[in-house]
């Protein structure tokens, strides 16, 4: 149960770091810290309750999160060879 | 519920560990440098390790380390040295109360979701050992290939989707033709005979060939004792950081005697502009001619009028081949 | 014939569209058609009206229906006509005075380049005129009520391109609309108390009724004196006939003369029932009547323009018809018989005055009249004949029913009979005194004009006129109309008489049972004496004495009376400027109020709308704050809820 506290407590630190940052690879970061906590919590469940489904859904959630990823940081950089920037300020046309 | 979290042995190396990795984790929240907040995550997931292994999942815990660790959050810093290794947030935030509303609910979050474990009756742990009789990463195999085999290949499909998707973003069209050794050799012929260019068939020295110091920001000197200005890369020249060799003229007998050297002083605003201006003549030393330029010169056509090529990748990539098409 | 007694209206209906369809191409002839369909249904009543005196009293009142009008549910109205004495003496009336003015306006408009619409319009009211008497409902009635208050509207401001004409025009018709106001609020009420408004129904359903003077009675019958005081120009609405003077001279004799402003009396007449059975609402009419009465006499004193005088001197007049209609079944036969008497002789002084008129050079101001007589003797003599007859001399028309009417005012018990009898005298010798003046200041005395420029000395106000005799086109409907006031008092009393003759829809009175208080000689000896007095003091002043051109400032009296006793100003203090307070209030409250409500509604949307799209800044980082609260948010009441 101190894992699913921990998990909570990383899984807070990380969204606030999406929220906090400007930097969208540090927002990006943030993200998969939260992605991480949900696995700590997985795995804890999955050995309460003495299956491997836990592992195997943290597993999967790590090469899901891996695919993610990637694709993110293609567009970071795509974005930032056309406006030369990683603020996620930046892009905010869709003002209303 | 402290059945979950097992033996004496592991309940001290959790308390080590859970306090360093929420410290961690604030580093990555407040770090002012981008570098020091990956260096932070990477702390953190390594830490997740450690409580994979002791969760009994000894396979996750090194694939944590081998994925995450030493995949994505390599990749992680290599984007931020690409792109945004300068990019220091401002202190002040653009959207007001952003930040303060933000820590507010992610205290109320934090507050929320530690209420709802504490209060949750969670029943005994009942452990892996069953489950891990034929050892762990056996076990979680059974259940991959055998349950959830579907997921597997649709995840299988998403890797290579996610491969290509990179691949794609990223690509840029290529403006000009790229230049290999032999059209690099040839250009520079030509720029020579054209008294384009800096003038210099041979390729430039290293820096410190020639050198009696091989720093990267003292020059090289020619035969004659000269310093080459150009063997200093351009960014520190830009940035005033090129030492003066003669500088260097008793400093063996300074360290000898045991008076350690100061740091140069920050350059002078009239040596940064000297710079500067001297950047302009270097924009001149490069050889600005393409590729296509010389071979079609050499084929006989009519040099090309400069045309402000400046398309950018379009989606409709058949204006492009057209307009290529129609050079040769 | 009675079945096609609808073609009298049909007629001058069709050919008033017809001359307004056709427009200028009927100029030529437009203005024959107009007589002649006029005259057509001067026959077409001359048949029906001998068809029903050959009929035994018992069936002479006819209900002739036309058509389903108005099939709606509970109030079902049917078109039809009422054919009895009383309608067809109207009819009668109406026709034959109303043929002999296409005739005279034949002449009169002859240079007018708008003449055939001005018969359209005159055919239009004909038409509309015998709708209103001949209907069998009050509904219908109602159309022609409205019908005649617009030809009236439109003949007032004929005119039109001199403003005051249109003003007069819009006045008499927003006043009548008044009195229309009080006719369907009473055919309301009606309709509420006997669920018809057809003359049969609710003669039948009063009958029916125990009660007498209850209050819904009271109100209808005062309803429908409003609307009657609207149309016959009684007071309180009474300031629009003197400006409806306007009008051509024709219009003043056929529509505020003979005809419309006698359908108020009419209508009364037509409900006797009603009013039979509410004697507070008799009283109120009563009261009216004689003070309108005396009104008019006032006003016409002190008027120098011989229309305006002649106007006063009708509403006057009416006054009587209607106090002797509001007396009771006594009286309703006389008014009758006072009102066709008076449309001849009032038609008669209207197309003398002009004739007149149109001899001085449409000058309308009795000061610049004096010694026509030598140059217009036909004028001159029916002018006279009408003069005689409306102040009651005998042997004339006015003599036989005006006195009966005096007389029906002095029967009764308590005060009413001498106070009533008593204005009814006076009044007499007022009206006596102001037709003299009119007919001493412009036909006796010395000629207050010349008829050649060189005869005017430095100062001299006189106009230069050149006075002639009308052609025979004018002067034979003139001469036609004296010879009705002369004789036609006489005629109609023989034997019933009118009297016996409208007793199918008046009910049969015996006139012994109730004699006035004053005995009959007495009354006629002091008519007759208030009479002389009055020509003698009119002698005094207009025709022996020389009329001073410029009018000299009278006493209180004559001022208030050439300012019709400020009327307007009454009119305007208490209607007209509450009116348009009330009127800019409610545009305010409109704008501010409701059209505020809706822009507020708007605008609030719009505010709204700005305040939201505030949260749409674009940025990523907001957005997701939103979720992590909203995510906050459901957790916390989830948590709860299973709590």
């Amino acid at each position: 149960m101190h894992y699913l506290v921990l998990s909570s407590i990383l899984f807070t630190i990380g969204a606030v770091t999406v929220l906090t940052r400007r930097n969208a690879i540090l927002a990006f970061m943030g993200v998969e810290l939260m992605l991480n906590s949900c696995n700590l919590a997985l795995v804890t469940f999955s050995r309460v309750h003495g299956q491997l489904t836990g592992q195997v859904m943290a597993f999967y959630v790590m090469v899901v999160a891996a695919a993610e990823v990637v694709v993110g940081l293609a567009i970071i950089v795509s974005i930032y060879r056309a406006r030369r920037t990683v603020s996620v300020d930046e892009p905010s046309l869709l003002k209303g | 519920m402290d059945s979950v979290v097992g033996t004496g042995g592991e309940v001290a190396i959790f308390w080590i560990i859970a306090p360093l990795m929420v410290i961690a984790a604030l580093a990555l929240l407040f770090a002012r440098k981008p570098v020091h907040a990956a260096v932070g995550l990477i702390f953190v997931m390594i830490g997740m390790a450690f409580l994979y292994t002791m969760l009994e999942a000894p396979f996750l815990g090194v694939a944590q380390v081998v994925v995450y660790t030493g995949a994505i959050m390599i990749l992680f810093v290599f984007v931020l040295m690409l792109v945004g290794v300068d990019a220091a947030d401002a202190a002040v935030d653009t959207l007001k109360a952003q930040r303060w509303v933000a820590y507010v609910l992610g205290a109320g979050l934090v507050a929320v979701l530690a209420g709802v474990i504490v209060t949750a009756t969670l029943p005994d742990a009942v452990g892996l050992e069953v489950a891990n009789a034929n050892t762990n990463p056996a076990g979680v195999a059974h259940v991959i290939f055998g349950a959830t085999v579907f997921t597997l290949e649709l995840v299988g499909v998403l890797l290579i989707v996610a491969a290509l998707s990179a691949i794609t973003l990223t690509h840029r069209e290529a403006l000009q033709q790229a230049r290999n050794q032999k059209a690099t050799v040839r250009l520079r012929q030509r720029a020579y005979a054209r008294g384009e260019g800096s003038q210099v068939l041979t390729p430039m020295p290293a820096p410190g060939v020639y050198a009696e110091h091989n720093a990267a920001d003292v020059p090289a000197l020619d035969p004659y004792g000269r310093p080459i200005d150009i063997s200093v890369p351009r960014v520190l020249r830009i940035r005033g950081q090129e030492l003066d060799p003669a500088s260097f003229d008793g400093h063996v007998a300074q360290i000898a005697e045991g008076r350690y050297l100061s740091r140069p002083p920050a350059p002078t605003p009239e040596q940064s502009a000297a710079a500067l201006a001297a950047e302009a003549d270097l924009e001149r030393a490069v050889v600005t001619e393409t590729v296509e330029d010389m071979l079609a010169e050499e084929r006989g056509d009519l040099p090309e009028p400069e045309s402000d090529h400046e398309s950018e990748p379009t989606d409709d990539g058949r204006s492009d081949l057209e307009e290529k098409g129609d050079r040769s | 014939m009675i079945e096609y007694s609808w073609l009298a209206i049909a007629v001058p209906l069709a050919s008033s569209g017809l001359l307004l369809l056709l427009g200028r191409r009927s100029n030529a002839w437009g203005h024959l058609l107009a007589t002649v369909a006029s005259a057509a249904s001067f026959v077409v009543g001359l048949l029906v009206l001998l068809e029903v005196m050959g009929r035994p009293v018992a069936e002479r009142v006819i209900d002739v229906p036309l058509y389903d009008w108005l099939p709606a549910g509970d109030l079902s109205v049917e078109a039809g006509l009422r054919i009895d004495p009383l309608s067809l003496t109207f009819v009668m009336l109406i026709t034959f005075v109303g043929t002999l003015i296409h005739v005279y306006s034949i002449g009169y408009m002859a240079h007018d380049r708008a003449r055939r619409r001005f018969f359209a319009y005159l055919n239009l009211f004909v038409a509309a005129m015998l709708v209103l008497v001949m209907a069998d409902s009050y509904a219908l009635l109602f159309v022609g009520w409205e019908g005649v208050g617009l030809a009236s509207y439109l003949l007032i401001g004929f005119w039109n391109f001199h403003t005051p004409n249109a003003v007069a025009a819009k006045k008499a018709f927003v006043m009548n609309r008044v009195g229309d106001m009080g006719l369907i609020v009473a055919m309301g009420l009606l309709f509420a108390t006997f669920g018809s408004v057809s003359f049969a129904d609710v003669d039948a359903g009063v009958a029916a009724l125990s009660t007498v003077n209850s209050p819904m009675l009271i109100a209808t019958g005062l309803m429908l004196l409003l609307g009657a005081c609207g149309k016959s120009a009684q007071v309180p609405l009474q300031a629009w006939l003197g400006d409806a003077m306007a009008g051509p001279t024709p219009v003043s004799a056929l529509i505020h003369a003979a005809t419309m402003v006698t359908a108020g009396v009419y209508l009364i007449v037509r409900s006797a029932s009603i009013f039979d059975a509410a004697p507070t609402a008799q009283l109120v009419v009563v009261v009216i009547g004689a003070v309108t009465l005396l009104f008019g006499a006032g006003v016409a004193c002190a008027k120098d323009d011989i229309k305006k005088s002649l106007a006063g001197s009708t509403m006057s007049q009416i006054g009587y018809m209607v106090l002797a209609a509001g007396l009771g079944p006594i009286g309703y036969a006389f008014a009758i018989f006072h009102l066709v008497t008076h449309g001849f002789f009032k038609a008669g002084l209207f197309l003398g005055a002009g004739s007149v008129m149109h001899g001085m050079g449409d000058d309308v101001d009795m000061r610049r009249y004096g010694a026509l007589r030598k140059f217009m003797v036909v004028t001159w003599l029916t002018f006279g004949a009408g003069w005689l007859a409306i102040m009651g001399v005998p042997p004339f028309a006015g003599f036989y029913s005006k006195d009966k009417i005096i007389e029906a005012a002095f029967v009764g018990s308590g005060w009413q009979p001498w106070v009533l009898g008593t204005v009814t005298l006076v009044g007499a010798g007022i009206t006596a005194f102001y037709m003299s003046r009119m007919f001493f200041m412009t036909f006796t005395g010395k000629a207050r004009w010349v008829d050649n420029a060189d005869l005017l000395g430095p100062d001299d106000r006189r106009p230069v006129r050149h006075p002639h005799e009308s052609p025979a086109v004018m002067t034979i409907p003139m001469i036609v109309l004296a010879i009705g006031a002369v004789t036609l008092g006489f005629l109609l009393s023989l034997g019933d008489g009118i009297v016996g003759w409208l007793e199918p829809v008046t009910g049969h009175v015996d006139h012994e049972a109730h004699p006035p208080v004053l005995p009959v000689p007495v009354i006629m000896g002091v008519s007759l004496a208030l009479v002389a007095v009055g020509i003698l003091l009119a002698w005094r002043q207009y025709g022996r004495n020389p009329v001073p051109i410029t009018p000299p400032t009278g006493s209180v009296l004559t001022r208030a009376a050439r300012q019709d006793f400020y009327g307007d100003a009454v009119n305007e203090a208490v209607f007209q400027r509450p009116g348009q307070d009330l009127s800019r209030t409610l545009v305010y409250a409109d704008t501010a109020v409701v059209d505020g409500a809706i822009r507020g509604a708007a605008e609030g949307t719009v505010g709204l709308g700005q305040a939201l799209r505030k949260l749409q800044n674009g940025m990523v980082r907001s957005y997701g704050l939103m979720i992590l609260g909203g995510f906050v948010l459901i957790a916390v009441v989830l948590h709860f809820v299973r709590m």
